[in-house]
């Protein structure tokens, strides 16, 4: 019998972010981003930054903004280990907004002085906030 | 025979001292529920985690060539990093003592070998200010608000010595929270990594986004930190439990000694009230 529902766990170190029944999710690979519907084969696979979506089997669609971690997908259910994650709610847009302007002009800036890597991190981040506050 | 006065000031200054413990054994109590929810928070997170692993070393298992990596070497000892976690404040029975203790027994165990400690808690920091042992770093303030990031720093600085082969073991040392009566003093190794006890392979054959080994070296230092995060957490936890317990013996013990005060309170003001009316009664006899 073909499942219709994925349970979807998201944890953190320090709480359980999301534990639900869902139709679908979606979120970000290293690799690039991945969606997954009931029924997918076996995966194991690092988590990249960015915002995580998931439509609930009643009611609409979530957004969490994550950031590194890794996932284990199995048929029946997608079990996320992230570094941070966010719901829509908690985040501070304005906030966000800022840091993204801040790591914006670091990359600007004359490349040698500054961790590039760092600074493309942190408007990834700052990206992936901003996305997950306002929605699709 | 104690003054009347002398007596009635010391049975308000135990009143004073059971009142003060009492209090502290509410406050206690109060933290110890939030330390006990931050461990049971942090735990879909590391048993995921050590799943995780699980299933990753189980398919390296499968591939004949077993997975390496630098967190895993195992070397011959001659320097073993010990983290020492003690409270941060005292009045909690045996709490610190006891890590002191076990401290002691784990560095004499190490004959030949250089032990160097890392300590966790302002407790620790006191002690071994006036000690001998080797002290590689010091964290105090850190457990009043157990955070994921100190664990990191900790742990990342000692995955580093690791790795560079300054340290050859890591270990780490806490009271473990079992019950509110009951703080193990927990001896365990952080570095190598020891292989999972029963790796659980669920036996599905999962597909690989990334190399399995670079899975596996994004997951180990995860590892690492989330074990310095429980044990911290549980220290912290075991640190509150602790205080509660003694404070709330001392309460005990402030309410048996009022008793007894109290009691001979009241026999040395009878006595003092006797001799009076035989003084008077004796006088009024010498009159007639």
């Amino acid at each position: 019998m073909p499942q219709n529902n994925i349970q979807l766990t998201v944890a953190v170190p320090d709480r359980q972010v999301v534990d639900a029944e869902v139709a679908s999710v979606q979120f970000p690979l290293t690799t690039g981003y991945i969606g997954i519907l009931p029924g997918h084969a076996p995966l194991l696979a690092e988590v990249g930054t960015g915002v995580l979506t998931y439509e609930a089997s009643q009611g609409p669609q979530q957004h969490l903004a994550i950031d590194g971690g890794a996932v284990e997908v199995l048929p029946d259910r997608v079990r996320i280990l992230a570094g941070k994650a966010e719901r829509a709610d908690e985040i501070d847009l304005e906030r966000a907004r800022n840091a993204l302007e801040l790591a914006d002009k670091r990359l600007q800036l004359s490349s040698l002085e500054i961790d590039v890597d760092r600074a493309q991190q942190a408007v990834a981040r700052a990206q992936a906030r901003i996305g997950a506050a306002k929605g699709p | 025979m104690p003054s009347l006065i002398d007596l009635r000031r010391r049975i308000q200054s135990v009143k004073n001292t059971e009142q003060i413990t009492k209090a502290m054994k509410m406050v206690s109590a109060a933290k110890l529920r939030r330390a006990q929810q931050a461990v049971v928070n942090s735990r879909p997170y590391s048993t995921l985690l050590e799943e995780m692993i699980g299933s990753v070393a189980a398919h390296g298992a499968d591939e004949e060539a077993a997975l390496s990596h630098p967190l895993l070497e195992q070397r011959e000892c001659r320097n073993v990093q010990l983290l020492v976690l003690s409270g941060e404040k005292g009045l909690c029975g045996s709490f610190n003592s006891n890590v002191f203790k076990a401290a002691r027994q784990f560095v004499d165990a190490r004959l030949g070998q250089g032990v160097e400690l890392e300590l966790l808690g302002r407790k620790a920091v006191d002690f071994y200010s006036r000690r001998s042992e080797t002290v590689s770093g010091t964290w105090e303030q850190v457990f009043g608000n157990v955070d994921y990031s100190t664990a990191e720093t900790v742990a990342s600085k000692a995955m580093k010595r690791f790795v560079e082969g300054e340290v050859d073991e890591v270990w780490m040392l806490f009271n473990q929270f079992k019950n509110v009566l009951n703080q193990e003093t927990t001896v365990a190794q952080v570095l190598p990594i020891l292989p999972t006890e029963g790796a659980a392979d669920n036996g599905v054959g999962y597909e690989y986004e990334q190399p399995p080994e670079q899975l596996l070296g994004a997951l180990l230092p995860k590892r690492v930190v989330t074990q310095v995060y429980v044990g911290m957490l549980d220290s912290a936890a075991a640190e509150h439990a602790a205080r509660m317990t003694a404070m709330d013996a001392a309460t005990r013990n402030a309410g048996e000694v009022l008793e007894k005060l109290t009691l001979y309170l009241n026999r040395v003001r009878q006595a003092s009230i006797t001799t009076e009316i035989i003084e008077i009664v004796s006088g009024a006899a010498a009159q007639e």
